[in-house]
């Protein structure tokens, strides 16, 4: 299996702040690989930094093999990245309808996709005509990820999807995140390890703004020494 | 069509009562058209058609897409100079003077835009300011009396006497009013086209609308071009109505009142602004009349109390039965005054 995403070493900062320091990884075709460490270890700026909102300084960031480190957002998301930030990240004033169609890179992505879309979050196809701002949050983080799936895009980097979610629909959300990972490779950051080791194959653990660990998810799960060491979750 | 009537009832009973208003003060004072209260009145009206266009191409920038300028006026002027110059000076037809305004307000904007658009919030209403400031200060400056007048104005535009607003004032009314109207529908237009949704996205999350796959950058050179375009035709307008271009219409004065216009009115809802415009113009004109000097004074108070009790100005306010709505009222204003704001996605 080849692997659309390497990051080697990149480094990042904000302002004059040192966020990543040394942060490698690889994502493999097809999987979904989980991006884990404790709050401020640098899951978000990494996910920024691949999508080109915080570029790194110094690494390689290669996607399908071309290295596309210092490329503008606009240009990266072309390359079919799509990016699902944290915070039910929708546009409130435009409809649901508007919110999917301005993800839209060719005419008829949305009527291609439409299928797809409404069999995962078929809450969106009820709320079509409805301002984004009126959905509930767990609707708002659905469209969020839908909006990233209007494009035909090879990968899919989404931030903390569980975030401030109702355990029900957290369930909800897993099930079409499981299903989604049969049409595209997804990079999911998530606090909730329970979630997290239920989706993954995989997963990198990041911690200071440093790679620490990865492997398989199946033995991180045994590992609790390691995962109340750096999640204090277990 | 019925359905048509009967979503748009309120703008067409608007537009009914404008068509109507000149005769119904005829009828009402026993005054021929062209004297007296009926005079008076169109000739307020027609100052707040042409406000309103200024204001809403105002609103293009900082109610749909969330820029905050502080030189709007640069383009008042421009139409109303370049007008009054090439009309007087240089013989030019109107409508060729027209074209003429269209390109220069289109090189103008798209020259600010993508030197200044790099900087967000504040900064670029700063550097939007220094523009209008050179532009006040070149039309103020002796060195082009000739052609400017410099402090005095250039006066005594001439046009044919179809289009003196003091020979036929009810023409020049239904003018002025079918200008705001079809700026009205464009505007709406430019709004609901996928260009105005994303205009949309960057106002509420430019970082957002970047990793979706959009040059912003594009978009909001875009916005200013469109808004600078229709600034400088309610400028000719005004230079038409007035026979004149003076210096105050590319001064800072000009620029914070389609502000105000836009905030009493409801700015990003387009009919909002135009309203603020009216409201603006006929309090001001009454507070001055019942009150004389101080009628400024006064207005302040009003202004403030307005943002206080009706903080997204009317037509918002109207609209903004819901928390939904307010909320992401806050959030626009907000992201308004600090800048682009979050830069998390």
């Amino acid at each position: 299996m080849s692997n659309i995403l390497e990051l080697h070493s990149i480094h990042t900062f904000i302002g004059q702040f040192h966020i990543l320091e040394g942060v490698s990884l690889s994502v493999a075709e097809g999987s979904i690989t989980a991006l884990l460490g404790r709050n401020g270890a640098g899951k978000t700026t990494t996910l920024k930094s691949i999508i080109g909102l915080r570029p790194p300084r110094e690494g390689a960031v290669r996607f399908g093999g071309a290295d596309i480190r210092g490329r503008r957002p606009y240009d990266i998301a072309a390359l079919g990245i799509g990016y699902v930030p944290e915070n039910r990240a929708v546009f409130r004033a435009l409809t649901v309808e508007e919110n999917l169609r301005i993800a839209e890179r060719k005419k008829d992505d949305l009527a291609k996709r439409g299928d797809l879309i409404f069999g995962l979050f078929p809450d969106l196809k009820k709320f079509i005509k409805l301002s984004a701002g009126q959905l509930s949050g767990g609707q708002q983080q659905m469209l969020a990820i839908a909006r990233s799936l209007v494009p035909e895009n090879r990968l899919l980097l989404i931030d903390e999807p569980s975030e401030g979610l109702a355990p029900i629909l957290i369930e909800q959300l897993m099930e079409s995140i499981r299903s989604l990972s049969a049409h595209t490779t997804i990079l999911l950051v998530e606090q909730n390890f329970r979630m997290a080791s239920q989706l993954a194959d995989y997963y990198y653990l990041i911690d200071d703004g440093k790679s620490v660990q990865n492997g398989a998810m199946k033995d991180l799960v045994n590992d609790r020494a390691t995962v109340q060491r750096y999640l204090g979750a277990s | 069509m019925n359905q048509f009537i009967r979503n748009n009832l309120g703008y067409l009973l608007l537009l009914a009562a404008l068509v109507i208003l000149p005769y119904a003060l005829a009828l009402i004072t026993g005054d021929p058209l062209n004297k007296g209260l009926p005079l008076f009145v169109q000739g307020l009206m027609i100052q707040v058609f042409i406000l309103a266009v200024f204001a809403l191409s105002y609103d293009i920038l900082m109610g749909h897409t969330g820029i905050l300028s502080f030189g709007h006026a640069l383009f008042f002027g421009t139409g109303a100079y370049t007008l009054g110059i090439l009309v007087k000076y240089g013989q030019w037809s109107i409508p060729a003077a027209i074209v003429a305004v269209v390109i220069i307000a289109a090189l103008e904007s798209f020259v600010i835009g993508v030197l200044s658009l790099r900087v967000h919030g504040v900064y670029f209403a700063m550097v939007t300011l220094a523009f209008a400031t050179v532009a006040f200060i070149l039309v103020e400056a002796t060195d082009f009396k000739k052609w400017t007048g410099a402090e005095d104005g250039l006066h005594g535009i001439p046009v044919p006497d179809a289009l003196n607003p003091a020979l036929h004032r009810t023409e020049f009314y239904f003018l002025a009013l079918a200008f705001a109207v079809m700026v009205y529908l464009l505007v709406k237009l430019f709004v609901d086209s996928p260009s105005g949704r994303v205009w949309a996205a960057i106002r509420e999350n430019e970082a957002r609308a970047t990793s979706i796959g959009y040059n912003t950058l594009v978009f909001k050179v875009q916005a200013t071009i469109i808004s600078g375009i229709i600034g400088a035709l309610a400028g000719v307008l005004n230079a038409l109505w007035n026979l004149s271009a003076t210096p105050q219409t590319m001064g800072v004065d000009t620029t914070i009142n389609a502000l105000l216009m836009c905030i009493i009115g409801g700015s990003g809802t387009i009919i909002g602004p135009m309203l603020g415009a009216g409201v603006l113009q006929l309090l001001g004109y009454l507070l001055n009349l019942w009150l004389g000097s101080v009628w400024q004074l006064v207005f302040g108070l009003i202004y403030i109390l307005l943002v206080l009790f009706v903080p997204y100005g009317i037509i918002g306010t109207w609209r903004a039965k819901n928390f939904e709505w307010r909320a992401m009222w806050r959030d626009r204003l907000q992201r308004v005054a600090t800048g682009t704001g979050k830069s998390s996605g």
